[in-house]
């Protein structure tokens, strides 16, 4: 049962990393998980086209949460366009441990806010952009 | 008395292993196990009866719907009604509310009316009328529970005087506490207040008489008293429902139909519509007949010693904190904790992988009483028949060993 991978997971839950809010970020993004009860929310900073800040709050089980904080060390000078293309195998590679298809939720909800956000402010930045061009 | 040991023999389940370990079984809150009986009683009805009910004039038809008015018979008695046209089959618990809270609700609440619910609810019972409430823009009010568990009796007469409707649970599927229903039934009477009671963690464990209670509504699953999924039962009080219109519309539960209108069918049948779960049942009125053999009262017995074990035992584990009633009577075989910062779906997992132990994780459907006590989730151990003092002690050592693996101690 115990594992290097399993301790780094529990130290994460235990010491979150990137830990708290970012005022006035570019990017701001919540969801929950229904089955664990799961929250993460997200704020980003993004500078030219670069991911500048990272800061995350949630609730959960120790993989959601672990998913997180780790997430959030991976992102801090990513570039917008990578961070976009992360895959669910670069979480799980990430996190290292085996998981049943039940705890893939916990352990992609992270991911799942991180995209939603991107994509919205993507979005929103495609808009900002046409309205001025 | 019965012996739990010899009893775990009727059900087939426990003949397999979860990881190499024998099944222990603690989830019985959100199903219970089926024995044999049950079992090859559907089996059975599948194999020599099964044709539609209520409409052949075929032998097997006959048969088929004798067996299937047979069990709602048996039904009715077990839980005191004094006629079986008050029995309604459906799907489940919730089912049950929804045909109370759209057939009985949306016809007769008006603007600013007021529902009663407790904060110990079920999401079943809160939000249905939630639903019917921004429907036609009634109040929902919820009496609150004490931080011991209880319901706030002394508010009551607050809550019902003015109040229409007063739905509660029987026993709660969190806090295991048991309501004081002969009492809020009394009150809500007095007051003209309309009672429904969700009875799903109650009729698989005490002796209830709906009669006696004498609320107008009475709510409870197959699955969670030894009977297969996807049966339930609501009992009515008659004259309200040969007053009530009909839940859902089709086949059965009419008399005539002409293009432009129809006349519905009698109780019960008004409330059954399409082709009902035979079957299913035959295998609920298997399961009465199986609890009824062993005793309601040996069942709450029995439970009573399992819950004042746990309470003694697995409380003296550091950082472990149980919610709910410290009295073993007044609660039902459930008991929900937490332990130390442990997320209770990583132990819920641990105790699986490790352990063979299936508990519920999470909010249990109660989301409401969670956020009251400040927490997102728990761990629920819900104990049954076939359930013993030994998987309690082994529930404790793997919870103990627990505290070791998440570095928790």
């Amino acid at each position: 049962m115990s594992s290097p991978e399993l301790d780094e997971i529990l130290d994460h839950y235990r010491n979150p990393r990137n830990y708290g809010e970012i005022e006035n970020p570019d990017i701001h993004m919540r969801d929950s998980n229904p089955l664990c009860g799961d929250i993460i929310e997200i704020f980003i900073k993004v500078k030219d086209g670069v991911i500048s800040d990272v800061k995350f709050k949630g609730r959960g089980c120790a993989i959601s949460q672990a998913s997180a904080s780790k997430l959030t060390e991976k992102l801090i000078g990513m570039k917008i366009e990578d961070a976009k293309n992360l895959s669910r195998q670069d979480i799980l590679d990430m996190l290292g441990i085996e998981l049943s298809p039940v705890r893939l939720k916990c352990a992609l909800l992270s991911l799942k806010v991180l995209k939603t956000g991107l994509y919205t402010y993507l979005g929103q930045k495609l808009e900002r952009d046409e309205a001025e061009g | 008395m019965f012996d739990p040991v010899i009893l775990r023999k009727d059900f087939p389940i426990f003949e397999r292993e979860i990881n190499g370990k024998r099944l222990i079984y603690l989830d019985n809150a959100a199903t219970t196990q089926k024995p044999k009986q049950v079992i090859d009683a559907i089996k059975n009805y599948y194999e020599k009866y099964n044709a539609n009910v209520h409409r052949g004039v075929y032998r097997l038809s006959i048969e088929s719907t004798e067996l299937y008015e047979n069990a709602r018979k048996i039904v009715a008695e077990f839980i005191g009604a004094k006629d079986w046209r008050e029995v309604i089959f459906t799907r489940n618990t919730t089912e049950s509310i929804n045909l109370v809270a759209y057939a009985y609700g949306l016809h007769n609440l008006k603007q600013g009316d007021k529902i009663v619910l407790t904060e110990m609810e079920h999401h079943s019972n809160i939000v249905p009328w939630q639903n019917i409430a921004s429907l036609k823009k009634a109040k929902i009010y919820y009496i609150p529970v004490t931080d011991n568990g209880y319901l706030e009796t002394d508010l009551i007469d607050k809550y019902l005087k003015d109040a229409s409707i007063f739905a509660f649970t029987h026993a709660s599927n969190v806090l295991g506490t048991i309501n004081p229903v002969n009492e809020l039934v009394k009150t809500a009477k007095e007051y003209g207040v309309i009672t429904l009671i969700d009875g799903a963690q109650a009729i698989p464990h005490l002796p209830v008489n709906v009669s006696s209670i004498d609320a107008d509504f009475y709510a409870f699953s197959g699955h969670k008293m030894l009977g297969p999924l996807g049966i339930g039962v609501l009992y009515a009080n008659r004259m309200l429902l040969e007053e009530m219109g009909p839940f859902l519309c089709g086949g059965e539960m009419i008399r005539e139909v002409s293009l432009e209108n129809s006349s519905w069918n009698e109780v019960p049948w008004k409330f059954e519509a399409g082709t009902p779960s035979v079957a299913d049942a035959v295998g609920l009125s298997e399961a009465i007949k199986y609890l009824t053999r062993i005793g309601i009262d040996n069942i709450k017995r029995h439970e009573l010693k399992l819950i004042e074990y746990s309470l003694q035992s697995l409380i003296k584990i550091p950082r472990l904190k149980v919610i709910g009633p410290m009295e073993p009577n007044d609660r039902t075989g459930l008991l929900s904790f937490i332990l130390a910062d442990i997320h209770p779906h990583d132990l819920a997992e641990f105790l699986d992988n490790k352990y063979g132990i299936a508990v519920r994780a999470g909010h249990h459907c109660a989301m409401p009483i969670h956020t009251k006590y400040g927490l997102a989730a728990t761990i629920r151990a819900s104990f049954y028949i076939y359930n013993t003092i030994e998987e309690i002690d082994i529930l404790g050592n793997a919870l103990r060993e627990a505290l070791r693996v998440f570095k928790a101690e």
